[in-house]
């Protein structure tokens, strides 16, 4: 059984903080994924787990145990490359089998390793190619063959379908998906692409900065984001954030309003609210409806058909740019002027600081 | 719009063979006719200065430079039958002069002298060679490559994979390795004659300290059994920097990732050198083997300012002869015979290397 343990983990290359104190708690057998933009420190967390890269400050703890100063080797993990990492002179057959030649494990133990991991990835008819003679989908599908033969507690991913393309990567993300359920390993996954992020985990950690922004089920992130920096990153197409003021505080409900919005009545918790303050609004694409006498009147800017739904965007009174998801039908045209409702029940409030506040 | 402008260059064949023009000619001038002029010289009488006509000799200059043969003596015996035995209790055989010189029974040892024997019971065993300087030379050139070829890349190696380290002020180091090699050979070559001096060479002078006055100082410029070795050791010394960085180059080529990989699997220093780094390097390592192997056979430099090759024709080698015979002994033809001869052996080593290192 190995959770993982992240107390106040820390990493710096000379003055450069690259990860700022991180905690995290982690099962067994769940499926984490790291998600954030370019250069959040996500790649890093992952590879401080492996023991690629020293840490700097914390303490990592792998099936209860601290493994700060262990070498990669005895960390019981195993690592999926973006760039796979094949070794490019040997066969399927030998870079499956690289981790168990290492142990000296005995030749029949490891042939039915290697046989049983190519048969769980379909891809016993490449054991004898070379990396140069397969397709990227296939390589991925070697390095994680590789990773599965060694039986590690841990699995861990980065970045590994980047190099793909878009439907062959929609069939390794579902492959994943399977492979976790058949292996009930931990797995931790890193990614830029909240898609893969949203579809494959049990727990998102959203990062931005060196910093956990939220840590949360993909619908847990979806609908209730706890900063404007994950409402923003989690939902394609992005949320849309409006400036508004509170005018009137009921119970368990606040009415506000703005320059490109008139008054709407939200849900949330209302200790410590003041009549005026300013706060950001944000609705998701999916939650805004046409309607006659919708509070947001807009302009269309642009309109995408999609068939199953009609992407639109607008421009606000202010100048300030929004995103509808409309019917698939919906009859609009470019230079129309649209009037939109927000959903209030699933719209969400951020402070000054870009905090969500709560609802109750 | 000038349309003359945007034709491009490739297919400006006058302009093209114009600016290739200089080299071509040079090449041609310097490479190509004395390399088809060796071939012609060595089939003819060709001196360096003669009234006398050139004429076509057919295969005599290599019979002449290749001519061997053996010759068996048996002890002499007395006139009863028995062995004549000396007065120190050695054997008596006939001359070797009595068989190579105008001996009308041994017409094709005739002008040849002893190269090596050995005894086989009473009986003496000689191998002749015609021409003694040239066994000599090439017998030592073989020996030159088959040292250096080996030591010189392994050396190089080994400060490749020093010098691949992320240390502060590893650029000194690297710089340090690779000076010999900017330095000129005949000036490199001078150095060392002070440093091998026998009477008060740096290197006597060293081994002297460091035993503290025990060791005896050494003419290793001047001795036949250390004269190659010191030869041999120098030149090591002064061209290792350059394939150095051809070794750097290759290990720099190979992805950080496959180590990461291996890491992860936990192989030692040992096993990734062994499955990542030696298959990494394998073209570089082919290249390599032939350079050296043909830099190697064109040893002239060193010999021609350090030992003229001597003494007792302990350091002649091919290249020295060549020159020697062609220009100080004006015998053009017997030079650019042992060119070809040259040229033909180290052709057939590299395409035996080439067939050995061969992609399989």
């Amino acid at each position: 059984m190995a959770g993982l343990s992240l107390q106040n983990l820390q990493k710096t290359y000379g003055k450069v903080e690259v990860i700022k104190g991180v905690n995290l708690e982690i099962e067994h057998g769940e499926f984490v994924v790291f998600v954030g933009p370019s250069g959040c420190g996500k790649s890093t967390l992952l590879r401080m787990i492996a023991g690629l890269e020293d840490i700097t400050g914390g303490e990592l703890s792998i099936g209860g145990q601290v493994v700060n100063a262990m070498q990669p080797r005895d960390r019981g993990v195993a690592m999926v490359f973006q760039s796979y990492a094949l070794y490019p002179h040997m066969t399927v057959y030998d870079n499956v089998g690289f981790g168990l030649r290492i142990k000296k494990t005995p030749k029949d133990e490891r042939d039915a390793k290697i046989r049983e991991a190519a048969r769980i990835l379909q891809m016993e008819h490449l054991l004898d190619r070379k990396p140069a003679q397969l397709s990227g989908g296939q390589r991925q599908r070697v390095a994680i063959g590789r990773a599965i033969v060694r039986q590690p507690e841990v699995f861990l991913f980065d970045e590994p379908l980047s190099n793909l393309d878009a439907s062959l990567r929609m069939d390794m993300r579902m492959e994943i998906s399977k492979l976790h359920q058949d292996l009930g390993a931990t797995m931790i996954y890193v990614t830029h692409d909240q898609v893969e992020a949203m579809t494959l985990a049990d727990k998102i950690v959203v990062l931005n900065a060196g910093v956990v922004q939220q840590v949360g089920s993909p619908l847990e992130l979806y609908h209730r984001p706890a900063n404007l920096f994950v409402a923003g990153f989690i939902g394609s197409p992005k949320m849309n954030f409006l400036d508004v003021t509170i005018d009137e505080i009921g119970s368990g409900v606040v009415t506000v309003s703005g320059p490109d919005m008139k008054p709407v009545s939200i849900p949330v918790a209302t200790d410590g609210l003041k009549v005026g303050a300013a706060l950001t609004l944000g609705t998701r694409p999916h939650q805004m409806q046409a309607a006659d006498h919708g509070p947001i009147t807009a302009t269309v800017a642009l309109v995408e058909h999609l068939g199953n739904e009609t992407i639109v965007s607008l421009r606000l009174p202010s100048g300030k740019a929004i995103v509808a998801a409309l019917d698939g039908d919906f009859p609009v045209t470019h230079g129309a002027t649209l009037h939109l409702t927000p959903e209030a029940s699933k719209a969400v409030l951020f402070d000054a600081h870009g905090t969500a506040l709560q609802v109750t | 719009m000038r349309p003359k402008q945007t034709k491009s260059l490739q297919s400006n064949t006058l302009a093209g063979w114009l600016m290739s023009g200089p080299a071509l000619l040079l090449i041609t001038l310097f490479l190509i006719v004395p390399f088809l002029l060796a071939f012609w010289f060595s089939f003819t009488n060709q001196r360096l200065i003669s009234p006398n006509p050139t004429q076509f000799v057919g295969t005599s200059n290599f019979e002449q430079l290749l001519g061997v043969g053996t010759l068996v003596l048996q002890p002499e015996k007395a006139e009863d039958g028995s062995l004549v035995v000396s007065a120190t209790g050695e054997l008596s055989y006939p001359r070797v002069r009595d068989f190579t010189r105008n001996n009308p029974d041994f017409q094709h040892l005739n002008g040849m002298r002893e190269w090596f024997g050995w005894e086989w019971g009473n009986t003496k065993i000689l191998v002749l060679a015609r021409d003694l300087v040239f066994m000599k030379a090439l017998t030592n050139t073989l020996f030159f490559v088959a040292i250096v070829a080996p030591l010189q890349s392994i050396i190089a190696l080994l400060l490749a994979l020093m010098i691949n380290q992320k240390l502060r002020g590893i650029n000194v180091f690297r710089t340090v390795y690779f000076m010999p090699v900017v330095v000129s050979i005949v000036v490199v070559s001078l150095l060392w004659r002070f440093i091998y001096d026998g009477r008060s060479g740096l290197l006597n002078n060293l081994l002297q300290f460091l035993s503290f006055g025990h060791f005896q100082p050494v003419d290793w410029l001047g001795n036949p059994d250390t004269a190659m070795w010191a030869i041999i050791v120098m030149s090591i010394w002064q061209a290792v920097g350059f394939h150095m960085v051809i070794w750097l180059a290759g290990l720099q080529n190979i992805p950080l990732t496959l180590y990461e990989a291996a890491d992860i699997e936990g192989a030692s220093s040992w096993q990734k050198f062994r499955f990542v780094t030696w298959p990494g390097l394998r073209n570089t390592a082919v290249l390599i083997l032939v350079v050296i192997t043909m830099q190697a056979f064109a040893l002239f430099s060193q010999i021609d300012v350090m030992t003229n090759g001597g003494p007792l024709d302990s350091t002649q080698t091919l290249v020295f002869q060549a020159v020697q015979r062609g220009y100080e002994q004006q015998n053009i033809a017997g030079g650019s015979a042992i060119s070809v001869l040259l040229f033909l052996i180290v052709l057939t080593i590299s395409l035996v290397q080439r067939y050995v290192t061969r992609e399989r």
